[in-house]
């Protein structure tokens, strides 16, 4: 078995995860990374995607968009913005936010900010994804 | 002496004052104590916030950033939070008088973001131009306005429009301590002195590198700040309302004690004169 490490997942409004975890999956600017214990020290930021927590015998899926990451050997730390449990997910209001996006995308729109219709549409496909 | 009917009338509307401020009492206890759990919940995320960048500024001492050195601009931007209703006590003259009685914020050479009417009147009465007002907000803060706050000022900042940030907000202590603090957000300035030495010989990396890592962190780190300061100026708006209307009611009390007294002798004084003249019309017949 691998070694367990401490998570914490902190936001403004509530504590969301506390516990011993073998792995944790998430993305990042730079990529998906997956942290086992004794990782070293890394601070980074975190990009919309799904967030995979294993504990022993136990993988618990949540849609993690925004905040950072502070990882130290013993540690781990996500600050983040919003988080949500597949639960908490309305899955309607995700859809129709995707179609949304993609609509604008396809607009061509000469004033459309491209960066952030991506970024909406991404959202709502973690969202989605996190869902089923 | 004022006549019995006086003091009736006087006495009775002093009760009914004295109904509204303990109901009013009651309200803010029950607020109190809801806006005080919620200060609670967010105080770890905003210290570990605070760590962290505390923690990169210690490891990276040299390290230039645009949000790490004060803008060129003269203007400085202050964010008051006050309360939009009074009867508070001193909670929202506290916060005027520690933004006007401030060295660093001259009225000339500031730009006020106002939370709350209170501050926001008060501030310009004082001279201070009054840049936005978010009012609404405190009635339910949530962090999304703090997010929309942090981006509208950090815009501001990087165009070289204001100089310094500052938040103004009521420090919760405890139920009864509120303690009115000034914070200083941009340029960042983190205590560097605590934090143990075993923390600063830990390498740290930072992906993609430190100044990506602080474009990122900074605003957050803002945002967190100002939803923090919104839930402790709550918790001790509820908590001042609650001292005050506490003090008003026992006041109150007091002085139907003394109107009772008063109307109590008027009545025997009265009973005494009706009495004495029946007796002396009797010996009169008699």
């Amino acid at each position: 078995m691998a070694d367990l490490f401490k998570l914490q997942i902190i936001t403004p409004d509530r504590k969301f995860y506390q516990g011993d975890v073998e792995m944790v999956e998430l993305t990042t600017s730079e990529g998906q990374i997956g942290v086992y214990a004794k990782h070293i020290p890394l601070t980074a930021v975190v990009a919309p995607g799904v967030l995979k927590i294993h504990e022993s015998g136990e993988v618990k899926e949540a849609a993690l968009m925004s905040g950072f990451i502070q990882i130290m050997p013993e540690q781990v730390t996500i600050l983040a913005e919003v988080v949500e449990w597949p639960e908490e997910i309305d899955e309607n209001r995700a859809a129709e936010a995707k179609t949304r996006a993609e609509r604008r995308l396809q607009s061509h729109d000469a004033n459309l900010d491209v960066a952030r219709a991506e970024l909406a549409l991404k959202r709502a496909l973690v969202r989605l994804e996190v869902r089923h | 002496m004022a006549s019995m009917r006086d003091i009736k009338r006087r006495r009775a509307s002093i009760q009914s004052t004295e109904q509204i401020t303990k109901a009013m009492k009651l309200v803010s206890t029950v607020k109190l104590q809801k806006s005080k759990a919620k200060a609670e919940e967010s105080a770890d995320y905003f210290n570990l916030m605070y760590d962290t960048i505390a923690s990169i500024l210690r490891r990276s001492g040299t390290i230039e950033h645009k949000y790490l050195k004060a803008g060129e601009s003269k203007k400085k931007a202050v964010i008051a939070v006050t309360s939009n209703r009074g009867l508070a006590g001193g909670y929202n003259n506290n916060i005027i008088r520690l933004i006007a009685g401030s060295e660093e914020l001259p009225a000339e050479d500031t730009y006020v973001y106002a939370i709350g009417r209170k501050g926001r009147d008060g501030l310009a009465r004082k001279g201070y131009t009054i840049k936005a007002d978010y009012s609404e907000v405190i009635n339910e803060p949530m962090y999304q306005d703090a997010a929309d706050m942090t981006a509208e000022l950090l815009d501001l900042f990087t165009r070289g429009e204001i100089g310094e940030i500052y938040l103004a907000y009521t420090f919760f202590k405890n139920t009864v301590t509120h303690v009115p603090k000034l914070v200083k957000l941009l340029p960042v300035e983190a205590d560097l002195s605590e934090g143990s030495a075993e923390d600063a010989n830990l390498l740290m990396n930072y992906e993609p590198n430190e100044d990506e890592v602080l474009n990122a962190i900074v605003p957050k780190y803002m945002s967190s700040l100002i939803y923090g300061g919104l839930l402790e100026a709550v918790a001790s708006e509820n908590g001042a309302r609650m001292t005050a209307m506490d003090s008003a009611t026992n006041n109150a009390e007091e002085m139907i004690e003394k109107l009772s007294l008063q109307y109590n002798r008027a009545r025997q004084g009265a009973i005494t004169q009706e009495l004495t003249e029946i007796i002396a019309g009797a010996n009169a017949i008699g």
